[in-house]
């Protein structure tokens, strides 16, 4: 699955679009694997993962066929 | 909600305060509220050479539109514009523009904050702050 990463995600993972290697997977399971693979993502303020545009919970499921976006703290305005 | 009361608009070219101000303009209203959010050279003690926007451009039009509807039915409002800019945007550069109309001003000013303080919390826009020595992402430090 394909994970649109921003803002200091962005930064901190390299690219700003991340593949795994999943299928189906929740959202607390993909911040896991997100934090042990990429440390420095929990200095920072937590961060959202949203579902084909929506923001998601973290019991939500994630197939491999979603829109993925790893939102850090926004700061629009 | 008829579709025409509502107008976002994320924007790469300077932001139209005519264009948001023209939108909202209608002969129910007696009042426009007007929120533009600007940039300015100092942020806590620090000296600031220009801002970067960055997107997730869907999301975030997804959002401004919860917004705006949620803004129309809580307030009462006939027309309400949010623009918002990305890219690179100078001092004094506007960075966002909120226009509401509504037959008085009380709605009228409820709404505009209403609408910038969600913007802020909800729509996927992230700042980045180009200082004199150095630049960061706006909010991501603890």
């Amino acid at each position: 699955m394909k994970i649109l990463c921003f803002g200091i995600a962005k930064d901190i993972i390299g690219t700003s679009e991340l593949i795994l290697d999943e299928h189906q997977i929740t959202v607390a399971q993909l911040k896991n694997q997100l934090n042990e693979k990429y440390p420095k993502l929990l200095e920072y303020k937590s961060y959202m993962i949203a579902i084909n545009q929506e923001y998601a919970n973290d019991e939500s499921l994630i197939s491999i066929n979603d829109e993925i976006a790893l939102i850090p703290p926004v700061s629009g305005g | 909600m008829a579709a025409k009361s509502i107008d976002i608009q994320i924007l790469q070219e300077p932001l139209s305060i005519n264009n948001c101000y023209n939108f909202v303009l209608n002969e129910k209203c007696g009042g426009i509220d007007l929120f533009v959010g600007t940039v300015r050279r100092w942020n806590k003690g620090k000296e600031v050479s220009h801002l970067f926007f960055e997107s997730y451009l869907p999301m975030a039009r997804r959002e401004m539109n919860k917004i705006a509807v949620q803004a129309i039915d809580q307030f009462g409002l006939e027309k309400i514009s949010m623009h918002h800019r990305i890219g690179k945007v100078e001092l004094e550069g506007v960075a966002v523009i909120i226009a509401v109309s509504s037959k008085h001003r009380k709605a009228a000013f409820e709404a505009c904050k209403f609408a910038i303080d969600s913007l802020k919390l909800s729509v996927p826009i992230w700042k980045k702050e180009y200082l004199t020595n150095g630049s960061h992402w706006v909010n991501s430090r603890p």
